[in-house]
């Protein structure tokens, strides 16, 4: 297997009501890969694209091959990954295996969503397709709905008092804000305090709005290349080290392992074992906080902190700038905003930046970053880590 | 290979308030809502029983926003009960007050009946879910 090198990056802001079609998100981001990487759209050789509700939200299936056509790839294989919100990762680590394997040695991935298009009703509609359709959601499953019966579990199985995980929970969604404040690709940048989380309207118990990431319209993409290409193209190039991918049944037939989900477990040791690296290795880390407590319970499973103390982590301010493993310096789902197709493409160009030292002047760089870790989610359990490295 | 216990079947038992599961004849493991193999090892061999229907709630949440469609049914309760044989289901709570949705609930004893959902333009017809209600 080769070494495989992410080139350049492409972001676009991500936002409510995006005046421009998913398309024209998608080839903004590509054409600023492509020329980040200094190369033209004629020297890709595939594309793998991450879109979870086109079909909803334009009424465009198909996405993929238009966006090619678009940037003038012309021709080349174009496939759309749906992973619900980890489909972009997924994307991207097919893309890495692709050029790892010697077939590829240039190819774009990314992805792309326009959220907010369909308003929230049909939103948490369509979000809800990411769970078992005939056996979870006649019973009302929506996806906030799922991670406050993890957020009960939790509070009960670990003995953390509701009021006290409820705190911590604040403390994750306020410390997103703060550093998405920064980032001026974030859908919201404003500081938020704790009081203000818990005093927004319930959505569904114990999650309140500002537990919750926002609904949101953006693109982001990644030129990857082989070693040998990359090393003639750009003067510092960031390795993907390390990869892993696993899936789970329905909820409900998780029940062993709740609120652990053990596809992560999975996924994050593929993922440390290909780079030879342990949780205690990690400088920087973009995890997938759709909802408060879903950091919570990533952290503990991505080998930050033991069962039932993740929480401790925000609370220490370990998480921060500074801190044992910066989480979401970004300002992660809640604050950057989650444009579902479009996420793991970003997530990947937010370690891909600080470990080319590139955030200083927003203020939000993790000094001496050399190596960082992905951490997608998608529907109940497909879950898709990435490692790169500096170096 | 045939499907062990489709949906149509198991949802029609349902609206008899009968609720269906697999046994696996390798392991014993009941497989509920149903799957082509064993959820513990995988196994194919697996005949039909009828569970209780009895079990213990482990989790719960208050759902306040709705998906489309079903914004007239808010605010409902969904939980997640573990069986007496084992498996754990998905289903609503009914018979209890909104101000008393609390962490209370986990760990009470609850019995199952059932309730139809009739579909939305996106589903393939109508849906028996499990009605959960208190049983002590």
């Amino acid at each position: 297997m080769r070494k495989v090198a992410v080139l350049g990056t492409g972001h676009t802001r991500f936002m409510f009501n995006s005046p421009k079609t998913q398309i024209e998100m998608l080839a903004e981001a590509a054409m600023d890969a492509i020329r980040e990487s200094y190369l033209k759209p004629g020297d890709v050789q595939a594309i793998f694209c991450g879109n979870v509700l086109g079909d909803f939200t334009e009424g465009q299936v198909m996405l993929q091959s238009y966006f090619a056509d678009d940037i003038g790839c012309w021709n080349v294989p174009a496939n759309r990954y749906e992973g619900a919100c980890a489909s972009a990762t997924m994307a991207i680590r097919d893309a890495f295996m692709w050029v790892a394997s010697g077939f590829y040695d240039i190819v774009l991935a990314g992805g792309v969503e326009k959220a907010t298009s369909m308003g929230t009703s049909l939103a948490t509609r369509t979000f809800s397709m990411g769970g078992d359709s005939r056996y979870e959601y006649p019973a009302g499953f929506t996806f906030p709905g799922l991670f406050g019966m993890l957020a009960h579990m939790y509070s009960k199985q670990y003995d953390v008092p509701l009021t006290k995980l409820k705190e911590q929970m604040a403390l994750v969604s306020v410390q997103s804000h703060h550093y998405g404040k920064k980032n001026p690709n974030a859908q919201f940048q404003k500081e938020i305090t704790v009081d203000q989380v818990l005093n927004s309207f319930m959505v569904t118990s114990p999650l309140q709005l500002l537990d919750c990431c926002p609904f949101s319209d953006g693109a982001a993409a990644i030129v990857l290349a082989s070693e040998d290409v990359a090393k003639k193209l750009v003067p510092k190039p960031v390795y993907i080290v390390g990869v892993g991918q696993a899936s789970s049944g329905r909820v409900s037939s998780q029940y062993k392992y709740l609120p652990r989900l053990r596809a992560r477990e999975i996924s994050v040791k593929q993922a440390y074992d290909m780079a030879g690296l342990q949780p205690g290795d990690i400088q920087i880390c973009e995890l997938h906080d759709c909802f408060s407590i879903a950091s919570i319970i990533a952290v503990e499973s991505l080998g930050f902190a033991e069962l039932g103390k993740g929480g401790k982590l925000w609370e220490k301010n370990e998480t921060r700038i500074g801190g044992r493993i910066p989480i979401n310096i970004s300002g992660g789902l809640k604050a950057k905003g989650h444009p579902i197709g479009a996420t793991g493409a970003s997530q990947v160009c937010e370690i891909v930046y600080q470990l080319r030292g590139e955030l200083r002047d927003q203020g939000r760089q993790v000094e001496g970053a050399k190596i960082g870790l992905v951490d997608t989610l998608g529907g109940d359990g497909t879950v898709i880590n990435l490692i790169l490295s500096a170096a | 290979m045939e499907y062990p216990l489709d949906f149509k079947q198991y949802s029609d038992a349902l609206t008899r308030n009968k609720l269906l599961g697999l046994k696996c004849r390798n392991c014993s493991t009941i497989t509920c809502p149903p799957k082509m193999t064993c959820q513990e090892c995988g196994g194919s061999e697996l005949r039909i029983v009828e569970l209780s229907g009895v079990g213990e709630i482990k989790t719960f949440t208050h759902t306040f926003v709705a998906p489309q469609g079903r914004e007239c049914e808010a605010p409902y309760v969904v939980v997640l009960v573990e069986l007496e044989e084992g498996p754990w289901i998905s289903g609503n709570l009914i018979d209890i007050s909104p101000d008393r949705v609390n962490m209370e609930l986990i760990g009470r004893k609850v019995e199952l009946g059932h309730k139809v959902f009739p579909g939305d333009c996106y589903s393939s017809g109508p849906a028996a879910r499990p009605l959960f209600c208190f049983k002590e």
